[in-house]
């Protein structure tokens, strides 16, 4: 399976990302340019890493949102591209309508880094199939502007979708529905705040994130 | 140029910071009066920022050299040897004067200005560490400059994307009118591909990169070598803002560039900018330099040469390319969206020139910059010594409990966590062990191999107050101690030392002395000095800080299957404790959180005995003999023990003391000293065997459920204790967000 890891100025989970892809497929990802027009042939999967792309200026993603990759992407996951997005990835997954709702500012205005407790709400999903349904997970977070927010008709669409996959057993930073992670509603795109990148390894922040890499994969 | 009649009177001359004996030396060097331009050049690369004109010739007597060491002071930041082709380089410097006025974007920038340093020579920033001196928490002031200091470190850090893993934190009222921030950053190089900022040969290009020059921070170095006043405020103009964005382009493309064979050398433009990174490139490699200011990439319409010498404009850096090689740098800049230049080139006339506008500006021989410095042999007097107290006239807590708590709930012991979650501690997964756990030092990995550094920053200003050359050598030995206490070979430090006005004799005795003190002790541990910063002039309205030369210690762990940290303890081990206890309480913090005394003589280290314990724990981390370890200091046994209790989850019990009273026993802060948690069958030989060398061992309790006990002494719940040292800090900021 190739899969790649897009690059924008400031991504700076880029090689975590990489790390992962690389532990669960056995191959190096590909890392693709921000400038680029189109994802090479033959990628299956696609990571957009957190970081501070173009610095967080404007909105945390909005910029990045709108590079010439990600139009590509985009089209591409209208047809079925599977794609995830963790932290920064989340944030412009959101901000190049992919996904629904926004990331807002944490509701203590400060940045948190932390490891956290998530409930992995179903497993009946391309992206977390391999986990048991409502087990518990520990996932690192790491950011300024993670409280998922959604308006009113659109959070009652991907509540009752199914579309939650994880929510924090102990809200960090204001998120409606102590929502940590969601997908589309072709069940193809993912976002979520928490770093499963950064837990794939019993020497820095544990392994549960792998089965995320696995789910994924497997579907592909 | 044109000989002018004379432009400098003596106000202009003295606003630059120059005596009258300098400029004197000017006037001779140049065989004619400086223009405004030349003034400005000599007045900052003369300011004791730059020139370390009171430092100098004490720092010439630390060890800098051994096996391991690649590259010594007098470069960017220092460079070890880890083996395997593999360097690091570190180095930490001071922040402390913008931080106090602009505290968000002072420690921002001193957030940048590190890592620049580091990867300026060939490093990818692999992690950061902070030191941090605040006046008491009820000072009017505290709570702001905690609050923007902290989301400065991490705005900058975090955006970067090199993980903040550890630091210290201290409140004193003697850093009420002077904060202190002083950031650490290592880096991680190939040992074969390490730059340098000696410029070579002649009518080679010269190349500006990274953000363009504005009026900000002009003048900063001068600001960093006077006193504050009561009118410090309007000095924020002089403090520069930084761009965290423009830094990690700045990282990527110069480590991109750095890959081929374009660079001949490099230099980052810090305090005094475009001036001291041009003649330091010069002066290093024996060149003269040239460069065309009209090609300066400029924020600001009709900045004037003077303005774009002297700018402190932030995330910029200054490279001599190898001829013919110019378009492949172009490029990479180019490919990461940098402001790039060829705005000179070298020459082979020794002479800094300026053109601007098409007129010559500056033609400054560049030797005289260096050499030339003023370099001052200031008088200092030694500091009265302090009596040793004995613990036997010490008062004794009649409630243990009640101390116990109010020492694990005081400002320098309390827990730090509202800080470090500030911090991304994670990002680059190679963080085994960070702040997150309290260790005594930061374990991270090699990238993609078994082994790991371990970093610690260290000081106790208050020995170092109570007597400068003990505590100089106590600062060295904590960050060797804690280094060891994970299992790491330490390798070399880096200090930053922050001081008052050296002019006055006393603060000059404890400069001298703390550094006498610190260098004995990295003679006895083998263990150079390969980087720092002076931070002198730290007083306000005539008040100085506490003597502070805040130590940063790496180490070396060869293999990640053998380590150690506090967080390993299990039920049904026994405490052991390595070293003598004689009950030390002076300078303590059991005399100041409980008696509100800061008197006493300062506990003595005894190197040879340090080294002796050290090398044994080393042993018994590689062995595997022990599942967990923490150093002994602030606060003692007692607060070594409640640390490892919180780190491990699980509950302490601690025996009576062999013989004295049990204040000394639990609070006393002797030092070389370590608490063990070793399982039951490795007691005997972890005891036998440090008896045979010598080494005091002693069974002081044992490990298991959820309190935390003192024999005759205190007893209380681990959970109960463990909220309130948790809560501090969060109360005292309570009402920030």
């Amino acid at each position: 399976m190739q899969t790649a890891v897009i690059r924008f100025p400031a991504s700076n989970c880029d090689r975590d990302a990489a790390v992962a892809l690389e532990k669960v497929t056995g191959r190096k990802p590909l890392i693709v340019w921000h400038r680029e027009t189109e994802l090479p042939a033959g990628v299956g999967f696609v990571v957009m890493p957190g970081g501070f792309s173009y610095g967080d200026y404007l909105r945390s993603g909005a910029i990045a949102a709108r590079s010439p990759i990600v139009q590509d992407i985009k089209a591409k996951s209208e047809r079925g591209l599977a794609v995830a997005g963790f932290c920064n990835g989340f944030q412009i997954l959101t901000e190049a309508g992919m996904l629904p709702g926004a990331l807002m500012r944490n509701t203590n205005l400060k940045f948190v880094c932390r490891p956290e407790r998530l409930k992995v709400e179903t497993a009946d999903s391309r992206f977390t199939k391999t986990y048991t349904a409502k087990s518990e997970v520990t996932f690192p977070v790491a950011h300024h502007d993670g409280n998922y927010f959604a308006d009113k008709d659109t959070l009652a669409r991907v509540e009752k979708g199914g579309q939650v996959l994880f929510r924090y057993l102990n809200n960090p930073n204001g998120s409606l529905n102590d929502i940590a992670g969601i997908v589309n509603e072709a069940g193809n795109v993912f976002g979520m705040m928490p770093h499963p990148e950064r837990a794939i390894d019993p020497m820095h922040g544990g392994t549960d994130g792998i089965n995320l890499f696995k789910s994924i994969l497997e579907t592909i | 140029m044109a000989r002018k009649k004379s432009e400098m009177t003596p106000e202009i001359i003295a606003e630059h910071g120059l005596s009258d004996s300098e400029y004197e030396i000017i006037l001779d060097r140049l065989g004619r009066e400086p223009n405004l331009n030349e003034l400005g050049i000599f007045s900052v690369m003369w300011s004791e920022h730059c020139s370390y004109k009171s430092s100098r010739r004490h720092l010439a007597k630390f060890l800098t050299t051994g096996d391991r060491v690649i590259q010594g002071p007098g470069e960017n930041a220092g460079v070890i040897d880890i083996d395997d082709g593999d360097a690091i380089i570190f180095k930490m410097e001071s922040h402390n004067h913008p931080s106090y006025i602009e505290p968000y974007q002072g420690a921002a920038t001193g957030v940048g200005g590190i890592m620049r340093d580091v990867f300026t020579m060939g490093a990818r920033p692999i992690a950061l560490m902070n030191a941090l001196r605040f006046g008491e928490p009820t000072h009017w002031k505290t709570k702001q400059l905690v609050s923007g200091v902290v989301a400065g470190i991490g705005g900058y850090g975090n955006c970067v994307g090199v993980p903040t893993v550890g630091g210290e934190t201290n409140f004193h009222k003697g850093y009420n009118g002077n904060i202190l921030v002083n950031a650490m950053c290592v880096g991680l190089a190939r040992a074969d591909n390490v730059f340098y900022s000696a410029a070579k040969g002649v009518g080679n290009p010269i190349f500006y990169v990274g953000s363009k020059t504005g009026r900000d921070g002009i003048h900063g170095a001068t600001m960093a070598s006077a006193e504050f006043d009561d009118d410090s405020d309007e000095k924020r103009p002089t403090v520069q803002v930084g761009d965290p964005f423009t830094e990690k382009l700045l990282i990527e493309a110069c480590l991109e560039l750095m890959e081929t064979d374009a660079i001949i050398a490099i230099q980052d433009m810090g305090a005094a900018g475009l001036t001291s990174s041009s003649i330091e490139m010069a002066d290093k490699g024996g060149v003269g330099i040239e460069l065309n200011l009209d090609k300066v990439p400029q924020r600001e319409p009709d900045m004037t040469a003077y303005e774009m010498m002297l700018s402190e404009s932030q995330e910029r850096m200054l490279m001599v390319i190898q001829p013919g090689k110019e378009k492949l740098a172009f490029d990479v800049f180019e490919k990461w969206e940098l402001d790039v230049a060829q705005i000179g080139k070298t020459t082979d006339t020794g002479r800094l020139v300026l053109k601007h506008n098409r007129k010559k500006v500056c033609d400054i021989p560049i030797a005289p910059l260096a050499d030339d410095a003023p370099n001052y042999d200031r008088p200092h007097v030694k500091p009265e010594p302090r009596p040793v107290l004995d613990a036997a006239d010490i008062h004794e807590t009649q409630d243990y409990n009640d101390a116990l708590l109010r020492i694990m709930t005081s400002p320098n012991i309390a827990s730090k966590r509202w800080i470090w979650e500030q911090y991304d501690r994670h990002v680059m997964s190679d963080t085994v062990d960070s702040s997150q756990s309290g260790g005594d030092a930061a374990i991270v990995r090699i990238h993609g191999t078994n082994k790991a550094v371990a970093i610690t920053t260290d000081c106790t200003p208050r020995y170092v107050e109570a007597d400068p050359y003990e505590g100089g050598k106590q600062c060295v030995a904590e960050t060797w101690r804690n280094l060891t206490c994970v299992g790491a070979d330490p390798i070399a430090i880096t200090d930053c030392l922050n001081f008052g006005n050296p002019e006055r004799p006393e603060i000059m005795g404890q400069f001298v002395g703390a550094i006498e003190g610190m260098n004995e002790a990295c003679h006895a541990f083998d263990y150079p000095v390969v980087s720092g910063n002076v931070s002198l002039y730290n007083e306000t309205n005539g008040q100085a800080i506490p003597p502070t030369p805040a130590v940063g210690g790496v180490g070396l762990i060869p293999d990640l299957h053998k380590f150690a940290t506090l967080k390993g303890a299990q039920t049904g081990d026994t405490l052991i404790l390595i070293g003598d206890t004689t009950g030390w309480l002076g300078a303590s913090i059991y005399l100041a959180e409980i008696l509100s005394r800061e008197d006493g003589a300062p506990p003595p280290v005894n190197l040879s005995v340090e080294k002796l314990n050290g090398d044994y724990v080393r042993k018994l981390i590689r062995n595997r003999r022990v599942n967990a370890v923490h150093d002994l200091s602030d606060g003692g046994l007692a607060v070594a023990a409640c640390e490892m209790a919180f780190g491990s989850g699980v509950g302490m019990a601690l025996s009576a003391p062999p013989s004295g009273k049990r204040h000394g026993w639990l609070f006393g802060e002797d030092q070389a000293r370590y608490l063990l948690a070793v399982e039951k069958n490795s007691v005997n030989p972890v005891i036998s065997t440090a008896k045979a060398k010598g080494i005091s061992a002693t069974i002081v309790g044992t490990v298991g459920g959820n309190r935390i006990q003192a024999a005759d002494a205190f007893d209380v719940s681990l959970d109960k204790l463990l909220a309130a040292n948790e809560a501090w800090l969060p109360n005292l900021m309570a009402g920030d967000a």
